[in-house]
């Protein structure tokens, strides 16, 4: 089933996001209990690039090594950062296994994303100037306290509650999904896609690289193959309608914009509402009512409609 | 950090929300209607105060304030009464009803009024996809827009829609009628067995054997019937659609039976 949400600020000034998404996200904890997942786009302290990086799943074996070995393999990414030449201003350690650094660096980013994830058990959930991916097993409101997202101001962002049903329950399977090596981009899902593995192996040959399993993947790996083609973002969701099958709601995210597209049997739910100052979508509306206290006026957006709005 | 009315809800072991609530005893009665603000209640608990109302106190006539999308609201309620709810709706609103006049002045979710047995339902706003679902008798109304498959698999009723509508209405409908006075989507009255619809604006497609038909002095008056009795003014030039009937195959044989009579 899957539940997504987005939120988009006109103004273009920090609001806290954090906060806001798990008030959306743990309204809609019925319709995916098995992982909670964030695309967040703040303004990084230093102005510098910033990465988050887990080097441990929730399946992998707690065994006796375990605390060791994430302790090299953390060492082994900053030396392999510095060894790079960027400059690292601080390592946050959010769980036992997630982090958060923040650096300055002016070279290859798929260099670095592909240096990091050649350390075992490594994957790097986001890289860009303001996009963070935080996900994790559990809702919305454990993953918030865990990452302590309350302290998150950003413009916008997009959140997923999933409830699996194409592949494991660990944190890779869990959305929001980047677009690896394409910084800054996200993607959320609700839906089945049905032409996975020819666009997998088609995407693979490609050079793309997947982490996990799961069909929405493909999705964020389509969209950054179309954008390094020269795409915007509306025309490379326009052409996804053609070219991916199954049933699908799904919302985009760049550093600037937020785009929504449905299929064409619009058999996925999605609520949208629109006011002078913000822009806001769920699967359901009474996630927009954890942010609007009044009574709104709210839509279904038809089939293979393509909405995108930008900060 | 809990969403609405969140932690107070408790789960029994097969997963049913709140198996000890009680009606909260909440409503105002004046003058035979009964009023109540569920901002502070669950779902289980709105429902549970709407059924004592009208199924314990004999109430006729029930308010509800702030339901704030919530779903499954003003379900299965099988008594001539009517409820106004001020506000949204969230999914499977007024579904499996028998009887009620209700009035809901927002919005309502994913399948409002599914299995609708009798009664009338007048939404101010828009409403999702599945709307009027498996309808079977009443009137429906909704003076917004509504998504895709609205009356699908429809048995009876009527279903009246002032604003544009998604894809692949009245699929499968069997019976019944959809006014829709703005434009349509694809695949309109898909595999439709019976039953009428008329739309005012574009038909962007139309479905496997739907066609149009001719608009006859009943069609007429009965489009003028419901046009007055909800307020809407006068019909407007409508197209009308009934089922070819081409997909009918009743008169063939099974493989089994036709060796038989060969």
């Amino acid at each position: 089933m899957c539940g997504i949400a987005g939120i988009i600020y006109r103004d273009g000034a920090a609001h806290p996001i954090g906060d806001e998404m798990t008030r959306m996200l743990q309204s809609m904890k019925h319709r995916g209990p098995d992982s909670t997942g964030y695309a967040l786009y703040g303004t990084p302290e230093n102005g510098g690039l910033v990465m988050r990086y887990k080097l441990a799943d929730a399946n992998t074996p707690r065994d006796f090594e375990f605390e060791e070995r994430l302790r090299r393999h953390r060492v082994e990414v900053e030396a392999r950062l510095a060894g790079l030449g960027a400059r690292i201003h601080e390592v946050e350690e959010e769980t036992p296994y997630a982090f958060r650094v923040t650096f300055d660096y002016d070279g290859d980013l798929k260099l670095l994303a592909d240096l990091v994830e050649n350390i075992p058990e490594a994957e790097v959930l986001s890289l860009g100037r303001s996009l963070e991916i935080v996900k994790d097993l559990g809702d919305a409101d454990s993953v918030h306290d865990q990452y302590g997202l309350s302290e998150f101001t950003g413009t916008h962002g997009i959140g997923h509650v999933r409830m699996a049903t194409e592949s494991e329950v660990d944190i890779a399977g869990a959305h929001p999904y980047w677009a690896y090596p394409y910084s800054d981009v996200a993607v959320v899902h609700n839906g089945q896609l049905t032409n996975y593995f020819m666009w997998r192996r088609r995407l693979e040959r490609a050079g793309r690289r997947f982490m996990s399993e799961c069909d929405s993947e493909i999705i964020a790996v389509y969209l950054a193959e179309e954008m390094t083609k020269g795409a915007s973002l509306r025309e490379a969701m326009n052409s996804s309608l053609d070219e991916l099958d199954g049933v699908f709601t799904y919302i985009a995210v760049t550093r600037d914009e937020l785009g929504v597209a449905k299929d064409e049997l619009a058999a996925k739910p999605l609520v949208l509402y629109e006011s002078d100052e913000l822009v806001a979508l769920a699967s359901e509306e009474i996630a927009i009512r954890q942010l609007v206290g009044h009574e709104i006026d709210t839509y279904d957006p038809f089939e293979r409609e393509v909405l995108v709005w930008q900060r | 950090m809990a969403a609405v009315g969140e932690r107070q809800i408790a789960y029994d072991a097969r997963g049913l929300a709140e198996p000890f609530a009680e009606a909260p005893r909440i409503a105002r009665v004046e003058d035979g209607v009964a009023t109540f603000d569920a901002a502070e209640l669950t779902t289980r608990t709105i429902n549970l105060e709407l059924r004592r109302l009208l199924y314990e106190e004999g109430v006729r006539e029930v308010v509800v304030q702030n339901p704030a999308s919530r779903h499954s609201l003003g379900v299965g309620i099988l008594t001539r009464c009517k409820i106004r709810f001020e506000g949204s709706l969230g999914y499977f609103g007024c579904g499996l009803i028998d009887g009620p006049e209700i009035h809901v002045t927002g919005r309502v979710g994913w399948s409002a009024c599914e299995n609708m047995m009798s009664g009338v339902v007048v939404v101010d706003g828009n409403a999702g996809s599945l709307t009027g679902a498996a309808l079977r008798g009443g009137d429906l109304v909704i003076r917004g827009r509504v998504g895709a498959r609205t009356g699908i698999d429809q048995k009876g009723g009527t279903i009246i829609v002032c604003g544009d509508a998604g894809s692949m209405n009245g699929f499968m409908m069997q019976r019944g009628r959809q006014i829709i006075l703005g434009d349509v989507g694809a695949g309109l009255g898909d595999s439709m067995y019976d039953g009428t619809i008329y739309v005012g604006g574009t038909v962007k497609s139309l479905g496997i054997d739907c066609v149009p038909g001719e608009l006859t002095e009943a069609d007429r008056e009965f489009l003028a019937r419901k046009f007055r009795i909800y307020g809407l003014g006068s019909p407007p030039a409508l197209q009308k659609f009934v089922c070819g009937k081409q997909l009918y195959n009743y008169d063939s044989l099974e493989p089994a039976e036709r060796k038989l009579v060969i």
